[in-house]
């Protein structure tokens, strides 16, 4: 990804973590954390991760965000009243972030950096001539396609997985219609 | 064009935004919002490796594929999250972390 476009999808991504921090207000943190998801998402595509850069924008932006936003209203909150901030909470949370910051820029100076290498579609495309054919013409033709590769790997390869993930959806779903039921007094 | 320690540091930087917004927030939906920024900046994380360790001339798709598990339940989380943050208002009209102290010792 070229370093101008890098940088605008992180800086957008950052500030709407911050802006999700800082603000007082819970809907606009919501709408905050959409613009950061949507700079993340950015950085994902920038990465030839396109069906992750999507799902993040659908999941996230499109259903997530609803559900934040319908609670709040739902809850119906007041604007926080304002409380005096303890000093004492404060500075041990903003210790305990530098203390991760520093050890992060000091992890990361100690390990090796990799340099950005362009995909070699005609090596990939080779390697998948006899499992998938579909998916090798694609490759030989300089296109990238990554949700038939996506969808390869999850089907052939985390099949049970994937069943596990979709009993868990749905034991959620019947756990959330249990928990939203009003108990009888 | 953007090297692997750049993207490092800046899902980095997201975890720490939402680390801090856990700690210091006191409205539980906030602090619910952090925990998805921190999950993404994993997230950010797993995708940058997967691109720039490739194998075959392709990006590493298993680390896309634990990044697809970790959305779909981090999708879970926040809807069984939600449901509890709803039950809890009405048993307790309050949403801030420090009214809730019926755990504390």
């Amino acid at each position: 990804m070229p370093l101008p476009l890098f940088w605008f999808f992180a800086l957008v991504m950052l500030f709407g973590g911050v802006a999700v921090v800082a603000l007082r207000n819970p809907v606009a943190s919501a709408l905050s954390m959409v613009a950061s998801f949507v700079g993340l998402s950015g950085l994902f595509i920038g990465l030839n991760a396109f069906f992750v850069g999507i799902i993040q924008i659908l999941v996230y932006a499109g259903a997530i965000m609803v559900l934040f936003i319908f609670i709040i209203m739902l809850l119906d909150l007041k604007i926080e009243e304002k409380r005096a901030p303890k000093l004492a909470p404060l500075l041990g949370g903003l210790g305990i972030v530098l203390g991760f910051t520093i050890q992060l820029i000091g992890v990361l100076s100690k390990t090796p950096n990799a340099d950005w290498k362009p995909l070699d579609l005609a090596a990939a495309s080779a390697a998948h001539a006899q499992s998938s054919p579909g998916i090798s013409t694609k490759l030989a033709e300089g296109h990238l396609p990554d949700v038939n590769l996506i969808g390869d790997i999850l089907f052939k390869g985390y099949n049970l997985p994937l069943q596990i993930v979709g009993v868990l959806l749905l034991v959620a779903t019947i756990g959330v219609v249990v928990l939203s039921k009003r108990q009888e007094a | 064009m953007a090297t692997l320690h750049s993207y490092l540091l800046v899902s980095g930087l997201l975890f720490a935004i939402g680390l801090s917004g856990v700690i210091l927030r006191r409205n539980i939906i906030v602090v619910f919002m952090c925990l998805e920024l921190m999950l993404s900046a994993a997230n950010l994380t797993l995708v940058a490796f997967s691109r720039f360790n490739g194998s075959n001339g392709l990006p590493d798709y298993h680390g896309q594929m634990m990044v697809f598990f970790v959305i779909t339940v981090a999708a879970a989380e926040v809807a069984v999250g939600l449901a509890i943050i709803v039950a809890l208002y009405r048993a307790r009209q309050t949403i801030n972390t420090e009214d809730l102290t019926s755990m504390r010792g």
